[in-house]
C-alpha cells in the first residue's frame, strides 16, 4: 500500500511538473511539485521513504531534465531524509509546522542542488533568495493543502460517515 | 527504533554512494576524461601499485628462496661447463696455433726451391742422450735417408736411416752426433755446425780466426754436405771466442725452437751422396 502510494504520489507530481512547467513557462513561480511529493511522503511515511523517494523521485526529474542526472537525485534524497528523520523527532502534524518543513525542505534542497552544480558542473553559485522563497511558499501551500486534501478528503468524509452511522445504531 | 535509524542511515549513505557514483560517471575532469574514470583509475592504481610492489617483493622472497636452494646444484653445473669451456678453449687455442703453423710451413713449402714433403712429427725421442724426433712419413712417401728437414724458422736435421714404411727418424741438428756445412750470411765465412750439450746448442767449427764474425749474425747451411738445401737459415751467432788458436769459438742459437716441434718440411731432394751412389748403379 505505501510504495503503491509512494510510486503514485511520485508519479503524479513528475506528471502534473511536466504539464505546468508549460504553463509556468517564463513566469516567476516555480513550483517544485517532485520535491512537494518527496517531503509529503517523507512527513507522511518516515526517513527510509523518504530517502526511496527522493532518489526515485530526483533520478526521474534529472533524467528527464536532460541534465547531470543524479544531482537532483542527491538533493532529494538528502531532503526526504532529513524531513524523515525530523518528522519522527518532532510533532509535525499541524499546518504550521509542515509550512516550516516545506519551505526549509526547498531551501535545503535549492543550497544543495546549486551547490553541487557549482561543484560539478564548474558553473558560479547563484541563489535567487526571492525565487527560492517564492517557490518555498508556493511548494508549502501546495504541500499543506495536500496533507488537508488527503486528511480531510473522501477518505475522511468516509471515516466520518462510518463513525456517525455506528453512533447511531447505539441505543443509550 | 534505534535499528530503524540505523537502517535509514545505511540506506541513505548507500543512496548517497551511489548517486555520487552516478554523479561523477557523467562529469568530465579539465583534461577532459570523466571523473568517475579519473578517481577510479586514481585510485585502482594506487592499490596496483601496492599490490604489484607487495607481490614483487613476494617474488623477490621466494626466487631468492628457490635460487638459494638451487644455488650449489647450479654452482656445480656451472663449474663443470666452465671447465669444459676452458678445456673447449683451450682446444680451440691449440687448433689456431696450430693452423698458424701450418700455414707459415705452407707459406715456407710455396716459397721453398726445392720439393718438399709436409710432416708431422709424431715422437720425440725416449733416450734424453740423442736429440731425435719421429715424423710420420716414410719410405712409402719416397723419404729416404739423409734427406734434409726443414722447418719455417730454419733448419731442423736430417733423416736418419733405416726409415720405416710409413715413418722416419729425424736427427736434430743440436743432437751431439749432428753436423752441417754451414757459412755466416753476412760474410760467407765458412765452416761447420755441430751439436753440443752446451748453451747454445750449436757450435760453429773451423772457421778461421781471420774470419769476421759477429755476435748476430746470421747462420746459413753452406750446402757443402750435400744434405741441407744452401742459404736455409740455421741460427744467429750467440757468442764469439777468438781464443788463441787458429779457428775460432762460435755459439750459434739455432733458429729453430726444438722444443716444440711440430710440424715439418723434408726436402724431397735425395742427398747428393745417394745420387752418386744412384749414378753408379
Amino acid at each position: 500500500m505505501k510504495i503503491a502510494a509512494v510510486l503514485i504520489g511520485l508519479c503524479g507530481a513528475l506528471a502534473l511538473q511536466t504539464a505546468i512547467s508549460g504553463l509556468l513557462a517564463g513566469g516567476a513561480i516555480g513550483v517544485n511539485l517532485v520535491l512537494v511529493a518527496v517531503v509529503y511522503l517523507a512527513l507522511a511515511y518516515g526517513a527510509v521513504t523518504g530517502v526511496l523517494a527522493g532518489t526515485i523521485g530526483g533520478l526521474a526529474q534529472d533524467a528527464l531534465a536532460g541534465g547531470i542526472v543524479g544531482i537532483g537525485g542527491l538533493s532529494k534524497t538528502l531532503v526526504g531524509f532529513v524531513v524523515g528523520v525530523l518528522g519522527s523527532q518532532f510533532n509535525l502534524s499541524t499546518t504550521l509546522p509542515r509550512m516550516v518543513m516545506f519551505v526549509a525542505a526547498t531551501f535545503v534542497h535549492e543550497l544543495v542542488f546549486e551547490g553541487l552544480h557549482a561543484m560539478i558542473g564548474g558553473r558560479h553559485f547563484v541563489l535567487h533568495y526571492s525565487t527560492t522563497l517564492v517557490q518555498a511558499l508556493a511548494n508549502g501551500l501546495i504541500g499543506v493543502l495536500a496533507f488537508l486534501v488527503v486528511e480531510n478528503g473522501p477518505g475522511a468524509l468516509q471515516r466520518r460517515r462510518t463513525s456517525r452511522s455506528s453512533l447511531s445504531r447505539r441505543r443509550f | 527504533m534505534l535499528d530503524i535509524r540505523k537502517r535509514t542511515g545505511y540506506l541513505f549513505l548507500a543512496m548517497v554512494v551511489a548517486q555520487v557514483i552516478l554523479v561523477s560517471a557523467q562529469v568530465q575532469t579539465k583534461k577532459g576524461t570523466r571523473l568517475l574514470q579519473a578517481v577510479t583509475f586514481e585510485v585502482f592504481s594506487r592499490f596496483e601499485f601496492t599490490t604489484a610492489a607487495a607481490a614483487g617483493r613476494t617474488r623477490n622472497l621466494w626466487s631468492n628462496y628457490v635460487g638459494l636452494r638451487g644455488a650449489k646444484a647450479e654452482n656445480d653445473v656451472l663449474k663443470r661447463r666452465v671447465a669444459d669451456l676452458e678445456v673447449q678453449l683451450q682446444q680451440e687455442h691449440a687448433l689456431a696455433t696450430r693452423s698458424q703453423r701450418l700455414q707459415a710451413l705452407l707459406d715456407l713449402k710455396s716459397q721453398a726451391t726445392v720439393p718438399t714433403l709436409a710432416a708431422e712429427v709424431i715422437a720425440g725421442n725416449p733416450d734424453p742422450v740423442l736429440r731425435t724426433v719421429t715424423i710420420n712419413r716414410g719410405s712409402s712417401d719416397g723419404v729416404v735417408a739423409d734427406m734434409a728437414v726443414i722447418a719455417p724458422a730454419g733448419v731442423v736435421g736430417r733423416v736418419l736411416g733405416p726409415v720405416a714404411r710409413h715413418a722416419a727418424r729425424v736427427q736434430l741438428l743440436i743432437d751431439r752426433n749432428a753436423a752441417a756445412g754451414a757459412m755466416t750470411e753476412r760474410t760467407r765465412a765458412g765452416g761447420m755446425i755441430v751439436g753440443a750439450d752446451a748453451k747454445p746448442p750449436l757450435r760453429m767449427e773451423l772457421v778461421s780466426s781471420l774470419a769476421d764474425v759477429k755476435v748476430g749474425d746470421a747462420v746459413v747451411a753452406s750446402g757443402v754436405d750435400g744434405i741441407y738445401p744452401k742459404g736455409y737459415t740455421i741460427g744467429r751467432v750467440e757468442s764469439v771466442d777468438r781464443g788463441t788458436g787458429l779457428e775460432l769459438a762460435i755459439g750459434v742459437k739455432p733458429g729453430v725452437d726444438f722444443s716444440s716441434l711440430e710440424e715439418v718440411l723434408v726436402v724431397m731432394t735425395p742427398p747428393r751422396s745417394a745420387t752418386r751412389d744412384e749414378d753408379v748403379k
